[in-house]
């Protein structure tokens, strides 16, 4: 099963939980196995909407998720950080510097286009999203198949 | 894993951008050592855009700090036992 790890950011911005359920669904209905990491503001989030689990399947503390990766006890196959300040940049440069997975930037925010310029050499779905997810979530639909993206 | 807010740390660039901490170490110190995103150092696995400098001042490191709310800092933390392994980075 193809492994693939949503890695949350600071959940200020509400889009970031909508667009991580919306990308979960997507990843489960082409048959990933889709965990969660984030700190617990934001897994909290991400688990009180889907108290059932029929998206997350699994969720981890991101500082244990960074560490497992450096210390190569676990890996993924494809990596979507969700972006939306520099801090989310250097999270992407870290996974992308830790793992094999193919990277993924979600980038969303009312300033997008800093965060787009650091994100170039990863997949990019990019709106310019705080409260509506739409824009975002029409981004999401414009790739056909995550697993096709593998390839 | 370690907690960085149970070290005795000093903040010397509070809520900044990570290129920031990183030109503030590069510029401010002269013993700096450079590393990759995920090196271990206080029990902690280190986050950034590599590669990541690290200083060396007397007893102490500073280093750049992230943290997925509040941005990027630069911590100045007493650290002898850190040197030896940080002097044997290329």
């Amino acid at each position: 099963m193809i492994k693939a790890l949503l890695l949350m950011g600071c959940p200020e911005l509400p889009v970031q939980t909508a667009a991580a359920l919306y990308i979960a669904n997507k990843l489960n209905r082409e048959g990933f196995e889709v965990i969660a990491a984030g700190n617990r503001a934001a897994l909290g989030l991400l688990l009180n909407s889907d108290p059932e689990r029929h998206y997350i399947k699994k969720a981890i503390d991101i500082d244990r998720c960074i560490a497992d990766l450096a210390e190569k006890k676990n890996d993924y196959d494809i990596c979507f950080v969700f972006i939306h300040s520099d801090t989310g940049i250097s999270y992407l440069a870290t996974v992308k510097s830790l793992s094999k997975a193919k990277t993924v930037a979600v980038i969303f925010g009312k300033e997008i286009e800093p965060l787009i310029e650091a994100s170039r050499d990863s997949k990019i779905i990019a709106a310019k999203a705080v409260h509506n997810p739409v824009l975002l979530r029409q981004q999401i639909d414009g790739v056909k198949s995550w697993a096709a993206l593998m390839n | 894993m370690g907690c960085i807010d149970e070290l005795n740390y000093e903040i010397l660039l509070p809520n900044s951008s990570f290129k920031e901490c990183a030109e503030y170490i590069k510029k401010n110190f002269s013993e700096i050592y450079y590393v990759p995103a995920g090196y271990r150092i206080f029990e902690n696995y280190l986050i950034g855009v590599p590669p990541i400098p690290i200083a060396v001042d007397g007893d102490d490191v500073i280093l750049p700090y992230v943290k997925p709310c509040h941005g990027s800092f630069v911590l100045r933390i007493p650290g002898k036992e850190e040197m030896g392994r940080l002097r044997a980075v290329k």
